[in-house]
C-alpha cells in the first residue's frame, strides 16, 4: 500500500482553506493526490461515482468541513458512515466550530477525528501537517 | 487556552504485554500535554474500567483509548464493539495499536468504528515515534469530546 498514491478527498468550500491544505499536503513525504469538492453534493457524487465523477478513485481519507452550502458536512458524514461500501473510509472533520455540542455530534456520527480549524495560517499548516504525519505515515488505512 | 490544559487527559491503554506498556508509558511521560495513563491488562479489565465495576469504581472516563487486539479474556475487537455500541462511551476515540497487519483485522477494525488503526512497530525507536505521533495528533491537535465523558464539566 505504501507505494501507491494515497487519494484524499477534501471537502471544503473556502478557497483559501482549500489552497492552504492542498499546499501543505503537496509537501508531504508520502505521495498523495488531493481531490477538492466545494459542496456536500459534489462530495457525495464523487464518493458514489456519479457524473461527472464516474472515474473518481475511492478516497483513502476524507477531510471534511462541516459548514458547507447546501448539503452540509454532517449529512455527508452520516451518508458515508451509513454506507456499507464507504463506512471504513476514515473521515476527519476539520471545522471552525469549537462548540462541544458540534464536537460530540460529529463523534456520534462516527467521525474518526475532529480537528478545530485554526484561524492563523501558521497554526493551520501545523494542523494539516499533523494530520498528514499521523494519517499518512503512521496509520494503517483500510 | 482550553480546559484541556488544566485537566490532565486520561488515557486508557489496553495491553497485556508489559514491555509495550513500559514503552508507551515512557513515550507519554515526555508528552507536551499533561496526561494520566491507566493500564488494563485484558479485555475484561478494560470493560470493568470503562463501566466502573469494582475495583474500578473511581476510574475516570478516559478521553482516549489505545487498544491492542490480541488480549486475554476478551479480544480487542469485542471491546471495540462494546464501546462503540454504548451510548455513554461511543464518543471516546479508540486507536487500535496492534502487531497485526492482516487486512481483515484492519477492515474489521474500521468497520467496528475504530477511530484509527496503527500497526505496532517491532523496533524500539520506531515504537516511540509512533506513540509520539499518536500523542501529538490526538492530544494536541484533535478536539476531544470531553463533554460526553460526564467527568469533565460542559463548557455551556
Amino acid at each position: 500500500m505504501s507505494a501507491a498514491t494515497i487519494e484524499i478527498l477534501l471537502v471544503e468550500d473556502n478557497k483559501d482553506d482549500a489552497a492552504l491544505t492542498v499546499r501543505a499536503l503537496a509537501r508531504a513525504r508520502l505521495g498523495n493526490q488531493v481531490h477538492v469538492a466545494t459542496t456536500g453534493a459534489e462530495a457525495l457524487a464523487f464518493l458514489r461515482h456519479q457524473p461527472p465523477y464516474e472515474t473518481a478513485p475511492r478516497p483513502d481519507l476524507v477531510l471534511l468541513d462541516l459548514d458547507l452550502p447546501g448539503v452540509d458536512g454532517r449529512t455527508v458524514l452520516e451518508q458515508i458512515k451509513g454506507d456499507e461500501q464507504l463506512r471504513a473510509v476514515p473521515v476527519i472533520v476539520v471545522s471552525g466550530s469549537l462548540n462541544p455540542a458540534d464536537v460530540e455530534r460529529a463523534y456520534r456520527l462516527h467521525a474518526n477525528a475532529y480537528v478545530a480549524k485554526p484561524i492563523e495560517p501558521k497554526a493551520f499548516l501545523e494542523a494539516v501537517r499533523s494530520i498528514e504525519e499521523f494519517w499518512l505515515q503512521v496509520v494503517t488505512l483500510p | 487556552m482550553n480546559h484541556a490544559d488544566a485537566v490532565p487527559v486520561e488515557v486508557l491503554l489496553v495491553e497485556d504485554n508489559p514491555g509495550d506498556v513500559r514503552l508507551t508509558q515512557e513515550a507519554l511521560r515526555d508528552a507536551k500535554v499533561r496526561n494520566r495513563l491507566h493500564v488494563a491488562p485484558d479485555g475484561v479489565a478494560a470493560m470493568s474500567f470503562l463501566r466502573r465495576v469494582p475495583p474500578y469504581e473511581n476510574a475516570p472516563v478516559p478521553d482516549l483509548i489505545l487498544l491492542d487486539l490480541n488480549l486475554p479474556k476478551k479480544s480487542g475487537l469485542e471491546v471495540l464493539e462494546l464501546v462503540k455500541s454504548d451510548d455513554r462511551l461511543q464518543c471516546i476515540p479508540i486507536v487500535i495499536l496492534t502487531t497485526s497487519q492482516a487486512e481483515r483485522d484492519v477492515l474489521q477494525g474500521y468497520r467496528l468504528r475504530a477511530n484509527a488503526y496503527v500497526t505496532k512497530p517491532v523496533d524500539f525507536d520506531q515504537f516511540l515515534k509512533v506513540v509520539g505521533s499518536i500523542e501529538h495528533f490526538w492530544l494536541e491537535i484533535v478536539k476531544l469530546s470531553r463533554a460526553g465523558s460526564g467527568d469533565v464539566g460542559r463548557d455551556d
